[in-house]
């Protein structure tokens, strides 16, 4: 069963088993939008970034994204940097695989965000949308979609947090402007 | 030199008399047809059993096992363009009725001489009973042959038809006819034509044995009948026509699938699977312990990158607690303070022990993996007490790689992962004698560490010896004062050498020419794409040089020399192996040190310098020592001495 999730909105990501997920995936999705003028079928290149930051303590520690694909612990991974989007199949495009068991005891939040590396405004994007599955049966937990885009350039999506022994996974989607995830720290903080 | 050819392949002819030999294990017809630009065959240009006057073209007289045509492409009629190799299957005499189940015909060109100009197996028949071999053609002036493997489940009938004559049946009776071995012509005569070949393409569709050979028998025989036709069988119905499904498998590369990795066993439920050697990706078992070698190194790189950053930031934010108590004025009254410096401890202290727990499970599953995999090894990635050494046999290919020592880190000293280098190497070794580097170098004496340093290298050496095939690795040594001399006693006594270990000014600058030269001409062939112009007595193969006391004995040239070597030595197979004191060479100042840097450094003892490459981390290296009192190595040198001596390099 899918949840779409809306703004501020947690799920626990405890199964409904009472076992507790071992790995999730953050997947993102986009589809350039066509650009209406005189060449009105020719679309702009949309390169859309996810980026995934570890958090200690409200301390940065560590971050993956399309220039460290790997945290240095190995939790946390990105399947590699997406310019252009996907024509349109729903699939993810850019994904970050974290496994739960492996991240390390001080990092207790982690928190997905996604830029417009190409400076278009999610105006201009079509379709884009945050999910989270469960990577163990490749169920979908939580789907969040960046619905009514305005003229922002990043999103901070959803951050999974320890919550007792298991994760919790809270949508946040806050707008935000930035070309990587650097320039977004500023509108993090306030989340953690 | 022979070009093995592929269904539609073509290779130039440099000779006009060729001979052709075919090798089929069961008696066929062999006749040779000539066609015109147009593709169309003349009446009178068919050449077989009963009729082998065809002008440049002899045919045997009677279906052989191993039939040879004879071939004069200066004496066939102008007009011709082009003459067909055909085979066929005798008719009427009790033999195999389809090109299935005989052994894949094999096809040689020869030229005058008797060396093989291309070669060609005809792969992938079935219900065929007769094809067309291969096809000379003249292109631009020039012969070329061609690849054709063509085959007609309609028999010599079909194919001839195909080819445009008119008579096609009455030729192809008549052919069958006069090749029947003489015992069985007595047999009532029958009408051997399109009746039989039919009857051989209706029949039952099996797959062949020889299709189950050529998938190496992985493919388990089928039952017959229904649609259980193998897919690599093309289909048989009626003609194949030029132009059909061309194979183009290389008939001899292995292109099935590997056998699956051996998958660990789930576990136990919430506790990880057993490790199993070989649990990883690759086309052979020796790529998959690679492969899953290497995932063990970046596995325990990162859990130990996991616990140090866990402990560094517990740390740091002890250690701001403790300053934030300090800062404020109400805890220095009172046991405020104390309890608040005993609870920022405790945190840090629970965080330490936590992320501990994590990594004591990580190295208890690494370590029992280590112990599975370690005794699985092939002799180029296990130890030296590997009891695989003691069986070992000379290779007949290079490995993917070498085991050069052992790494490890500081959170676990106990588990050790094999340090392995790419073969052929990229770059040279550097085995440093050096005292200044370490601990434990430092602990020995000068005279100590230099002896083990060159122990160390002669294993290096005798490790690349034994596990390339034989002749195909040289060693050099280049001991200028004789130092080493004892060391260097295994591979002097074993004959491993290329020749006595080179002494004296004179001796050392021999060596390094002879060297350079090797180097130089390659080089030179290779980028002129002009392999085969090397003098003939050059030795192709790779070569290790070591160089013992550097820089004793060198002059200025041949430091140049060496770093000549050492520069463009690697992408020709020549090696540089250096035992040396990097302090002995302060004299030359900074000019040797791209000398050192391209140079991939080794210590006779454990030293921390190697960086992994996913989080730099310091990786503690430790050469692999032959055990206390064991023979292995001069065993080993024996054998591979043994080897190159029966192989005659």
């Amino acid at each position: 069963m899918t949840v779409n999730m809306t703004k501020g909105q947690a799920i626990s990501l405890q199964k409904s088993d009472g076992g507790t997920l071992t790995a999730v995936r953050m997947g993102l999705g986009w589809q350039a939008a066509p650009r209406r003028g005189l060449f009105g079928s020719r679309t702009r290149e949309v390169d859309l970034d996810a980026s995934a930051v570890l958090f200690a303590d409200k301390q940065p520690v560590d971050v993956v994204f399309f220039r460290h694909l790997v945290s240095d612990d190995g939790s946390v991974k990105h399947t590699g940097d997406n310019l252009v989007g996907g024509a349109g199949s729903g699939g993810d495009d850019e994904a970050i695989l974290v496994d739960l068991q492996r991240v390390p005891v001080h990092i207790d939040q982690i928190v997905f965000t996604v830029n417009s590396f190409t400076g278009q405004t999610f105006q201009e994007v079509q379709n884009a949308f945050c999910r989270i599955v469960d990577e163990t049966n490749g169920q979908e937990l939580a789907r969040y979609t960046l619905d009514g885009g305005g003229q922002y350039t990043a999103q901070i999506m959803a951050k999974v947090h320890r919550a007792g022994a298991g994760w919790q996974m809270t949508a946040l989607g806050n707008p935000a402007n930035g070309r990587t995830f650097q320039d977004l720290m500023p509108a993090i903080l306030p989340h953690l | 030199m022979t070009a093995e050819l592929v269904r539609g392949q073509n290779h130039p002819l440099p000779d006009s008399r060729l001979e052709i030999r075919v090798s089929a294990g069961h008696p066929v017809v062999a006749c040779a047809t000539c066609s015109d630009e147009r593709g169309a065959v003349r009446e009178e240009w068919v050449a077989h059993p009963g009729a082998t006057g065809l002008p440049g073209v002899e045919v045997p007289e009677r279906a052989e096992r191993s039939p040879r045509f004879a071939v004069d492409l200066d004496a066939v009629p102008a007009e011709v363009h082009q003459v067909n190799v055909l085979l066929a299957l005798p008719v009427g005499t009790g033999g195999p009725d389809r090109f299935g189940v005989t052994a894949a015909p094999f096809v040689a060109v020869m030229a005058k001489d008797g060396s093989e100009l291309a070669s060609f197996t005809i792969t992938g028949l079935d219900t065929e009973t007769a094809l067309v071999a291969v096809e000379l053609y003249r292109r631009q002036g020039a012969w070329k042959v061609r690849a054709v493997g063509q085959g007609y489940a309609g028999g010599l009938a079909q194919l001839l038809a195909d080819q445009g004559m008119a008579q096609a049946d009455r030729t192809a009776a008549a052919i069958q006819e006069t090749a029947a071995p003489r015992a069985l012509r007595a047999e009532p005569a029958r009408l051997h034509t399109a009746a039989d070949a039919a009857g051989a393409a209706s029949g039952p569709d099996q797959p062949s044995p020889a299709d189950a050979a050529l998938t190496g028998g992985l493919t388990a025989p089928q039952p017959s009948g229904g649609d259980t036709t193998p897919a690599q069988t093309p289909t048989p119905d009626a003609p194949q026509m030029p132009g059909g499904p061309i194979n183009y498998a290389h008939p001899r590369r292995q292109s099935a699938p590997p056998p699956p990795a051996p998958a660990a066993q789930p576990g136990e439920p919430g506790r990880p699977p057993a490790p199993v050697a070989g649990d990883a990706s690759g086309w052979s078992m020796e790529e998959r312990l690679y492969n899953q070698v290497w995932g063990m190194f970046e596995d325990l790189a990162r859990a130990v990158a996991a616990y140090r950053s866990a402990v560094e930031f517990a740390e740091n934010r002890m250690d701001k607690e403790l300053d934030s108590v300090l800062s404020d004025p109400r805890s220095r009254i009172g046991s405020t303070g104390d309890a608040a410096r005993a609870a920022a401890r405790a945190k840090c202290e629970q965080l330490t022990d936590q992320a501990r727990q994590v990594l004591d499970r990580d190295l208890a599953q690494l370590t029992a993996e280590s112990e599975v995999v370690e005794p699985a090894l092939p002799p180029a990635f296990a130890r030296w007490d590997n009891p695989c050494w003691h069986a070992y046999r000379v290779p007949m290919e290079i490995p993917m790689a070498l085991r050069l020592g052992d790494l490890h880190l500081p959170e676990s000293p106990e588990l050790r992962i094999p340090c392995l280098v790419r073969l052929p190497l990229e770059r040279g070794l550097w085995v440093d004698s050096g005292r200044s580097s370490s601990d434990a170098a430092m602990a020995m004496d000068e005279a100590q560490l230099r002896r083990l340093a060159v122990d160390s290298a002669v294993a290096l050496a005798a490790r690349l010896l034994a596990v390339y095939p034989p002749g195909e690795f040289t060693v050099h040594a280049i001991d200028p004062a004789g130092s080493a001399a004892a060391s260097l006693a295994p591979l002097v006594d074993s004959g491993a050498l290329a020749g006595p270990p080179a002494a004296g000014a004179q001796g050392v600058s021999a060596v390094l020419a002879k060297l350079t030269e090797r180097v130089d001409l390659v080089t030179m062939a290779v980028r002129g794409g002009a392999a085969d112009s090397l003098p003939p007595g050059l030795d192709t193969g790779e070569q290790l040089l070591i160089v013992n006391d550097f820089p004793h004995g060198f002059d200025d040239r041949a430091v140049t020399q060496l770093r000549y070597l050492a520069d463009e030595g690697p992408a020709v197979g020549v090696h540089l192996m250096m035992v040396a004191d990097r302090e002995d060479a302060t004299a030359y100042g900074p000019v040797l040190d791209p000398l050192w840097r391209s140079l991939l450094r080794v210590t006779p003892v454990p030293d921390d310098h190697l960086a992994d490459p996913w989080v730099r981390h310091a990786w503690t290296y430790e050469p692999l020592t032959v055990p206390e009192g064991s023979d292995v190595l001069r065993q080993v040198l024996t054998r591979v001495t043994e080897a190159r001596r029966s192989w005659n390099r």
